[in-house]
């Protein structure tokens, strides 16, 4: 269905909803590189207005990528709630907006539209909003997750620990964790990205985390970011699996070029389930997407990358998981250029998860050769804390010396709950506390109590 | 750059653990000492490629040169259109199809800026100087430099000179601890449109990762193999620590 305006005397033609998407979508070089984005500032506002009176049903009708051709599109249409849709179905792209930044709409209004809400419907109105509504709304979301403690209180930050190494060493690595856990991080999971995709190597560092955290008695959860079926096997051998990773993308084409379908994480959601690890409750999986992965794999469908993106969390949304984070700035500036483009990307990205009821995080990230450095990674983690991201990454000193990017530190996330008088999730707070790494005012404290051993049991003294 | 006594903790990794505090924040030398290695790899990718002067520097191999960028222009342009990098300039193109000859080369070695320019000033001349005594029975066509390549752009500059097998060097993207190391990516008969599951690539070339002598040896032994086996890619599984070259 094609839509014209007259602007000012100027017309603008859009001849079907993926063009109309991608041209209303703030600039990023992606789009750019798709050959999608609008050709000039005034078509994209002129793309915006259409979209703003486009009733929200319309995405009912109008699929992006045809129903037969793709799973991600019939898990969307077969999931759709039209009882929780009910009260939205007269608004307009534009009402919707108005109505998500009203008083009224509280965190309870949110999550009971959320199941009658598709990823088309969240990314179109993500793309008339202003950086500030992305903020406000994600602000009024609440997604609380369990596995060993709670994951998206209000006032809660949570981190996850990422001590990787570029060869996997067990020392390294157990320093890296150490360092962390004394700086108040891991609570969302201490979870490790192997540099190879090995089920032994995977096996091994599934026990190291498992004995450290026993031992010490850590609320938390593990993770090594292997491919799901090296998780799989590792599970067959009887490691001590917490949560199944896998990164995901918004088309069937593209998952394929990730070595996954629906099937796949559903076996895997079901293995980790009957392992029942988790004390506080059964959100068994972590999921990593990125705004660009789709067209790096050329499975895009001429869809734009932002709304690819909200079409992964429908994926997500299918399997519960305790946590969900976009990798911002990972992919490099063909997909996203400079600090401008890696923030709104961030704060879209954590909205439209937000708004489909996901326990959304996000790796404020960049490469060395984005537009980007430090500062920009510090403004945008503020304006998440400030919009509620449930979780951030904690890397040593922000330098991940094992996937070469720049990320956020264990002081970072420091920084943030003590700007933003946050705290850790509640079960980890009190063992921070318990332990002496923490005060009762959140404050790191010196020498600690706590893994005073611990160099010792994970055999960093040795010379 | 901090000179203070080394913590435990980092003997073990050369990840940032064990920085201290000021307050809950970074102390201000931990905060320098990163911004001095993200400058570093700043300058790094932007630092100008100069292909006069590695010409000019590669002269002592006797080789004649051939100079053919990309069609990306300029660095801004490199860095947002990935595709411009893996075409020839048209004039490049026609450069490189005038040097045909009529038994068609061995092998084509290229080295370009990638992401890094020092990475391909620094590591190229010498990783060169060990590699090319190597192969100093093959039919090698000329050398070529090339501006804004991506790896695939071995595929066009290999196809366009005939030759049967393609090297690219290129300055990897840069690390934060690693913002001059070089890549080097072989295929066998190269021609547009093959993938990246036809390359065999040998990374983190260094004086302090992987050594241009050690490299230069891995490298041989690939191109070796898949000439024996008329294939690359990753059904060539790299064992060159375990069986010697044999010529």
């Amino acid at each position: 269905m094609p839509w014209s305006i007259t602007l000012a005397g100027s017309s603008h033609h859009f001849a079907d909803l993926r063009t109309l998407l991608a041209k209303a979508t703030p600039y990023r070089s992606g789009d750019s590189l798709a050959g999608l984005a609008a050709g000039s500032a005034e078509e994209r506002v002129a793309a915006q207005f259409v979209l703003a009176d486009l009733p929200l049903a319309h995405f009912l009708e109008d699929l992006l990528i045809p129903y037969e051709d793709d799973e991600v599109t019939r898990l969307i249409v077969d999931r759709h709630d039209a009882r929780a849709f009910h009260p939205l179905s007269p608004m307009s792209v534009g009402q919707f907006r108005d109505w998500l930044l009203d008083y009224e709409t509280d965190h309870l209004a949110l999550a009971a539209v959320a199941p009658g809400l598709t990823p088309e419907m969240v990314a179109a109105v993500s793309k008339i909003m202003a950086n500030q509504d992305l903020i406000l709304v994600a602000s009024k979301c609440q997604v609380v997750t369990r596995f060993r403690n709670t994951i998206g209180l209000p006032g809660r930050l949570s981190v996850r620990l990422q001590p990787n190494h570029p060869t996997d060493d067990f020392k390294g690595i157990a320093a890296s964790m150490l360092d962390g856990l004394l700086m108040g991080c891991g609570d969302a999971v201490i979870g490790i990205n192997p540099a190879t995709d090995q089920v032994s190597t995977t096996c091994s560092l599934l026990h190291l985390m498992d004995e450290l955290i026993h031992r010490y008695e850590i609320p938390t959860q593990s993770c090594v970011l292997a491919h799901v079926t090296t998780q799989l096997r590792a599970m067959e051998q009887g490691a001590p699996v917490d949560l199944v990773f896998q990164s995901i993308a918004g088309s069937q084409a593209a998952n394929k070029s990730f070595g996954i379908d629906l099937a796949l994480l559903r076996e895997a959601r079901d293995a980790a389930l009957s392992l029942k690890r988790g004390t506080m409750g059964d959100h068994v999986m972590y999921f990593e997407t990125g705004q660009g992965s789709a067209l790096s794999a050329n499975a895009h469908h001429g869809i734009d990358q932002q709304t690819m993106e909200a079409r992964a969390y429908a994926v997500a949304r299918e399997f519960q998981p305790l946590l969900v984070n976009t990798v911002v700035g990972f992919i490099g500036p063909e997909y996203l250029y400079d600090g401008k483009q890696i923030t709104r990307a961030g704060l879209e990205d954590h909205f439209c998860g937000k708004l489909l009821g996901l326990p959304m995080g996000c790796d404020v990230c960049y490469t060395n050769h984005a537009e980007a450095d430090q500062d920009d990674m510090d403004n945008l983690l503020t304006l998440l804390g400030v919009a509620g991201c449930n979780y951030i990454m904690g890397v040593p000193g922000a330098d991940d010396i094992m996937l070469g990017y720049q990320s956020t530190s264990f002081h970072d996330a420091h920084y943030l709950r003590q700007v933003l008088q946050k705290r850790p999730a509640p079960e980890f707070e009190s063992w921070l506390e318990t332990h002496g790494i923490t005060d009762s005012r959140g404050r790191l404290r010196e020498n600690p109590r706590a893994l005073a051993d611990a160099a010792q049991t994970l055999g960093l003294l040795a010379p | 750059m901090s000179d203070l006594p080394a913590h435990p903790l980092r003997k073990w990794t050369s990840a940032r653990v064990a920085l201290g505090r000021a307050g809950g924040s970074l102390p201000h030398r931990e905060l320098l000492d990163f911004r001095l290695s993200h400058a570093r790899a700043r300058d790094a990718v932007h630092q100008p490629f100069d292909p006069a002067m590695l010409a000019l520097e590669l002269e002592s191999h006797g080789r004649p040169i051939l100079l053919a960028p990309s069609q990306a222009l300029d660095r801004p342009t490199y860095l947002q259109r990935p595709d411009l990098g893996r075409q020839l300039s048209p004039e490049a193109n026609e450069r490189l199809i005038a040097r045909r000859t009529a038994d068609g080369f061995d092998f084509v070695v290229i080295l370009a800026d990638g992401l890094s320019a020092s990475a391909a000033h620094l590591q190229g001349p010498p990783l060169l100087a060990a590699l090319l005594p190597l192969l100093d029975k093959w039919n090698l066509a000329p050398l070529v430099i090339a501006p804004f390549a991506r790896v695939a752009l071995q595929d066009e500059i290999g196809h366009a000179l005939g030759a049967r097998a393609a090297l690219i060097l290129l300055g990897e993207r840069p690390g934060l601890g690693s913002p001059d190391s070089l890549g080097a990516y072989l295929v066998h008969d190269p021609r547009p449109g093959n993938s990246d599951a036809q390359r065999n690539c040998v990374s983190n070339i260094r004086p302090a990762g992987l050594p241009p002598a050690a490299a230069a040896h891995r490298i041989s032994w690939l191109l070796l193999e898949s000439r024996r086996l008329g294939f690359s890619g990753v059904d060539l599984k790299d064992s060159s620590e375990m069986r010697p070259i044999t010529g």
